[in-house]
């Protein structure tokens, strides 16, 4: 089983679910960090790396001893990645999606592909948890591939839990492909209500069943609440909005491990998961 | 014209609510929020809209399932894993394209053997013009599972620009995306100043040491102020130290406030409230000095 953990709105506790999640689950189970830009799980794992790929995107280069600046190349290039002014073209690796288009129009065969790395796929141990984690190099603008280098790494023998980026947009979408769950975590403040209505949408567009984790409970207004009962949205758990779980979260501690208390909710959510993914099967 | 703006690296460090009170106590600006896949500073600002405009950025291919004959050329060529083979009740093969996974490349159009793949014009999106008690705004929706959210914030900040430069503003105030990907990128370059809102956990450390990286790679000149800095004070500190070392300036510390999502809650901003931790966010705007 693949389970996602997304929100609309950022800062919302999507790694604080996931890692202790993780943790509950007992069994061995990966971790897949998608939020490539900002990957956090691994400050609450403390892992030891124990291998680092390289992840590449295939750019264009130019032989311009053959291009005759004809312009092709740039009137086929979506992304204006690759630029003539009726004159050998300028290549703008960072704009390039590496769809190799370019180097396929091109009449005199000028153009060949080379790689140009957007970041690292790092794969560690913790306990029962294997942490596969993407991390972009800065400056680079697009995460999808990355995400993608990250979920070619999962063993499909073995459950796993996607830490998404926020946001309801191209890299949430590169993470939900082909999940079989999805929890969205949510905070009840009218800012937190406007971005799972948003994460809504997208989810139910995708079709992939799901349920709501309301972080900070207590915090805010009940209208999320109110919202999932309208929607009939399964509410899969509830974590109060505690000074000593912000406390252990700002010191990278785990929340089942600082508040023991709590393991029991996680191993519930877990169970909960299980019995609505069932159901949704069988539908 | 000076070009603010607010970014954080991590998300749900009070990027929006920082901006917000910003803008209310500019007085008189541009706003332009472009945080477009999960925007929320209509709900403090009450926007009244003056325009809508629908965003239709790249393309998306649709094969034309009477046309295809099965070849498969379409599925070998694509990069992105967009195409995949199915069969007709007769049993012959077809082939189809998933729009969410497209990026809108073309190669499968323009190599089909016998034409059968459309490649129609996305609509991404839309972003409005609107009024507010702070001055104008402009905002945006991005559409469920659209590409080019880059684009969607390039296009509000430009909006945002040339109103105000037409308007005599002196000042645009953008609430940026989280993370530091392409609306990162499209919200951050050519700005005058980025103001970083970071929280005093491992996280927030973590993350706002990419986003400095970020800004330095752009040549932003880029100040830091860590939110609800009472929770941990020792990691504020040492927050501060790396900002400083990173070369970026220390423009203040917000204390922890409940009151905060109150404000948010009556639909106002910080500042507009007698929420203690307005005061912070005061002496924030003094520093800064735009």
């Amino acid at each position: 089983m693949v389970i996602a953990v997304a929100s609309g709105k950022g800062g919302t506790g999507k790694t604080t679910v996931s890692v202790n999640l993780a943790k509950a689950f007992g069994s061995a189970v990966q971790l897949l960090d998608c939020d490539v830009e900002e990957p956090n799980a691994h400050i609450f794992l403390n892992p030891s790396v124990s291998s680092e790929k390289v992840v590449n995107i295939l750019v264009p280069e130019v032989d311009e001893t053959r291009c005759d600046g004809c312009g092709e190349c740039s009137r086929f290039c979506e992304y204006s990645a690759i630029v003539s002014f009726g004159s050998k073209p300028l290549v703008f690796p960072e704009m390039c999606h590496g769809c190799g288009g370019c180097a396929r129009v091109c009449p005199k065969n000028a153009i060949h592909e080379v790689q140009k790395r957007i970041g690292v796929v790092k794969s560690s141990e913790a306990g029962n948890i294997v942490l596969i984690e993407g991390v972009l190099d800065v400056g680079v603008a697009m995460a999808p591939p990355l995400i993608r280098a990250v979920k070619s790494s999962l063993n499909k023998n073995l459950p796993a839990i996607l830490d998404a980026p926020p946001g309801t947009s191209c890299p949430v979408i590169a993470t939900l492909r082909d999940v079989d769950f999805v929890v969205l975590v949510t905070e009840p403040t009218p800012f937190g209500l406007n971005d799972l209505r948003l994460a809504v949408d997208m989810v139910r567009q995708l079709g992939i069943p799901f349920g709501v984790v309301i972080n900070r409970s207590g915090a805010g207004d009940d209208r999320v609440h109110a919202y999932c009962y309208e929607e009939q949205i399964p509410l899969l758990m509830e974590i109060p909005d505690d000074r000593k779980i912000a406390e252990a979260y700002s010191r990278g501690s785990l929340i089942i491990e600082a508040l023991p208390e709590y393991r029991g909710i996680f191993k519930g959510l877990i169970n909960k998961i299980s019995e609505l993914k069932e159901q949704a099967l069988s539908k | 014209m000076k070009e603010l703006v607010v970014i954080s690296g991590k998300g749900g460090t009070g990027k929006t609510s920082v901006a917000a009170s910003l803008a209310v106590l500019a007085g008189n600006s541009v706003i332009a929020d472009c945080d477009v896949d999960a925007a929320d500073m209509h709900l403090v600002l009450a926007p009244q809209i003056k325009e809508h405009h629908e965003f239709k950025s790249g393309h998306e291919a649709v094969i034309d399932i009477d046309k295809c004959t099965g070849c498969g050329v379409c599925l070998a060529n694509c990069r992105f894993e967009a195409v995949s083979q199915h069969a007709k009740i007769d049993g012959a093969r077809y082939f189809k394209i998933d729009p969410v996974a497209c990026e809108g490349c073309g190669v499968c159009v323009r190599f089909c053997p016998v034409q059968a793949i459309d490649f129609p014009e996305r609509l991404c999106g839309e972003w409005m013009v609107s009024e507010t008690r702070c001055g104008p705004m402009v905002h945006a929706k991005l559409g469920v599972a659209a590409e080019n959210s880059g684009k969607l914030v390039s296009t509000v900040r430009q909006k945002a620009k040339s109103i105000a430069e037409d308007g005599g503003y002196g000042i645009v105030i953008v609430d940026g995306p989280p993370g530091i990907g392409c609306p990162v990128i499209a919200s951050l370059t050519g700005t005058s100043m980025a103001l970083i809102v970071t929280e005093p956990t491992l996280s927030g450390e973590h993350d706002m040491q990419r986003v400095l990286s970020l800004a330095k790679h752009f040549r932003v000149p880029a100040a830091v102020c860590v939110n609800k800095w009472d929770l941990n004070p020792e990691m504020t500190a040492s927050i501060e130290e790396k900002a400083k070392a990173a070369g970026a300036a220390v423009a203040g510390r917000i204390r922890y406030d409940r009151a905060v999502t109150q404000a948010q809650i009556q639909e106002k901003t910080v500042v507009e409230t007698d929420a203690p931790s307005a005061e912070d966010i005061r002496s924030i705007w003094s520093y800064l000095n735009l």
